[in-house]
């Protein structure tokens, strides 16, 4: 009897052919770059911003002043932020589940799948400058004047309702495609296993297909959500890139609704040294917040998932 | 544009390799077959054994199968087949893939409309009504079915058999009135004492041979007249293949039972009636002893002694 040889358990890349050894070096190269500039972006934002973060800049409003000591806090942006999500993720979020309910499961016309596929990702391609521009055109109607505010026959066409129905554009492609990708993983006999018990097709979707992407669901609304607080140009041409609140009307939520305002990403734009309030401490503080913001929806769409695979699933 | 060659196969040299030794003989047992009072079994089943207490006590037609076509895109998968289905009896499809017996199978509940290619010629009858005259969604509650692989939906327990109860979407229907056919129901399937004292478990963190006994569960809740089995243990270990074959024995009583299976030795060891198919055709219909022992096509008995499959 011979004695058993010892191997090791995984392959070692010095037994790969040359070539290929270089292959994987640049792609462990490319990858560690790429981690040290994201480590380098946030690490500088957050360590430049905790600098200058104070707790009473999140509870003043910004008023105008000549040193930074005077131009106050960024409460009026901090909650415009919020009402732009709000409003945005609101629309976005049934319109897109129906979108993408009607393409996964039902989808027929063929034809109209198709188109109606082509359009949410034409709107995931489309800057969000012309989805702004556009919204000028729609939201200076006179028809939509009970919108934003309207003085001598003309329509001022920005308002928080004007930014935050665009902004649903520019998450509804990622809480489309989620919850596509979330129903397309149901294994089909399941369907099947619900139609089975004599249970029709908008039964099945809302008490078994529905539930069982929800994670898919939350994480497309997430990643949503992240655009939305994100995005500039939307809020300069459609919310007035004020500092304050800029209410008119007199029923209170929808004054301000109805106004113009400011988000934490224009506060950030204007208050940069290159903008026109150039106050670059506050614009530090207020990109340390937003990013934030978006690290704490990052680690959210993880617990969901986790929690997701926690669950059990099916075999296919 | 160079391709590399495929390696050379190897092949081993059995006469000069130093390892290479007899196979160990087979002692089959052909003589001692009678061990369970049902008469000889068959040569290649002596290791199975027919789950039975007796001869099935009550025999009521349910379903008539009338020259049953189906077709998807044209091409026939079912040719005219002709079959009888009664409570009190385990009839089993068998044959070799692609030989219709699924197709048949979901036909019997009209689960074969949902492919849109799909296309259906026949009668099929479930107490004298002709199913295409009734409603799909009250005749799926009727004629239920349990699938390959286990699919609990992604709730409790508990909630996967109420939703069956309650109206289509709904929510309603509180714990407590649910909770008699319920429990019942998870008693049939031969699960209530895994799962009584914690109902609201999450049904996809059972085991798979739990989880597929709730399929069953879920199966019965409504009443059905008629049962559907595709396959239901070739997703499991044997242990859970045993609990599930004597269950679907004891419920042969009061539903009518009809399984599809690949593993003849399991069709020999749970059914009463016993269909051959091959390439769409129904070959051969009968007892399973008479099937399994004498049968009357030269087809059946090829595919029975392993000629093919």
């Amino acid at each position: 009897m011979s004695t058993p040889v010892k191997y090791d358990a995984v392959e070692s890349s010095a037994a790969w052919r040359f070539s290929d050894r270089i292959g994987l070096a640049f792609c462990w190269f490319l990858g560690l770059l790429f981690c040290a500039i994201a480590a380098a972006i946030v690490i500088y934002m957050l360590v430049k911003g905790i600098q200058y973060v104070r707790p009473e800049l999140l509870t003043t409003s910004p008023t105008t002043g000549f040193t930074q000591a005077k131009t106050g806090g960024f409460l009026d942006p901090l909650i415009g932020t919020f009402i732009v999500a709000a409003i945005g993720i609101a629309i976005a979020l049934p319109l897109g589940i129906a979108i993408a309910v009607w393409l996964s499961e039902f989808g027929r016309p063929f034809a109209l799948a198709r188109v109606v596929e082509s359009t949410v990702e034409m709107i995931a391609g489309t800057p969000s400058i012309v989805l702004a521009l556009f919204g000028t055109v729609i939201f200076s109607s006179t028809a939509l004047a009970f919108l934003s505010r309207e003085s001598g026959g003309v329509v001022f066409g920005r308002s928080f309702f004007a930014a935050g129905a665009m902004l649903s554009l520019v998450a509804l492609p990622l809480v489309v495609s989620a919850t596509r990708e979330g129903l397309q993983a149901i294994p089909a006999h399941v369907r099947e296993a619900s139609y089975a018990v004599g249970k029709t097709k908008i039964a099945t979707t809302r008490r078994i297909l529905l539930p069982a992407a929800r994670p898919s669901v939350a994480t497309g609304a997430m990643l949503g959500l992240g655009r939305i607080i994100g995005d500039t140009a939307i809020i300069v041409v459609l919310l007035g890139a004020l500092q304050n609140f800029e209410p008119t009307g007199s029923v209170f939520p929808f004054d301000y609704l109805q106004g113009a305002g400011s988000t934490l990403t224009n506060y950030v734009y204007s208050n940069a040294p290159t903008g026109e309030l150039n106050n670059p401490q506050k614009a530090y503080a207020a990109a340390f917040v937003l990013l934030v913001l978006v690290l704490f929806l990052n680690a959210a769409v993880d617990v969901v998932h986790r929690r997701s695979r926690k669950a059990g699933s099916w075999n296919s | 544009m160079e391709f590399l060659k495929p390696p050379p196969v190897r092949r081993l040299d059995l006469e000069h390799a130093p390892e290479a030794r007899e196979a160990p003989q087979r002692h089959d047992e052909h003589s001692n077959g009678n061990g369970n009072g049902n008469g000889s079994a068959p040569a290649g089943f002596t290791g199975a054994r027919r789950r039975r207490i007796g001869a099935p006590q009550v025999s009521i037609p349910r379903m008539e199968i009338d020259h049953l076509s189906v077709a998807y895109d044209g091409k026939l998968a079912v040719k005219e087949v002709e079959l009888p289905v009664r409570q009190g009896e385990v009839l089993a499809l068998i044959g070799p893939s692609g030989c219709g017996k699924t197709t048949l199978l979901r036909s019997l509940n009209r689960l074969t409309e949902l492919t849109r290619s799909a296309s259906l010629s026949g009668r099929v009858t479930l107490d004298g009504v002709d199913i295409q005259s009734m409603e799909p969604t009250a005749l799926r509650r009727r004629v239920t079915m349990v699938f390959q692989q286990p699919n609990p939906f992604p709730m409790s327990v508990f909630d996967n058999l109420a939703y069956v109860l309650r109206e289509q979407g709904s929510r309603r229907g509180s714990r407590r009135a649910l909770e008699a056919p319920v429990c019942e129901a998870l008693e049939r399937a031969g699960l209530f004492e895994e799962v009584k004292d914690d109902l609201s478990h999450p049904a996809l963190r059972l085991s798979g041979g739990q989880q597929q006994r709730l399929c069953i569960a879920r199966a019965l809740v409504a009443k059905p007249e008629v049962l559907l089995l595709d396959e239901p243990c070739s997703a499991l270990d044997p242990q859970s293949t045993e609990k599930i074959e004597e269950l679907i024995v004891k419920l042969r009583e009061d539903v009518a039972v009809v399984i599809v299976t690949h593993n003849l030795q399991q069709a020999y060891r749970v059914a009463d009636y016993v269909g051959f198919m091959y390439l769409g055709d129904l070959v051969e219909y009968g007892g399973a002893k008479k099937v399994f022992g004498k049968p009357d096509q030269g087809r059946t008995r090829d595919y029975i002694s392993g000629e093919f499959g």
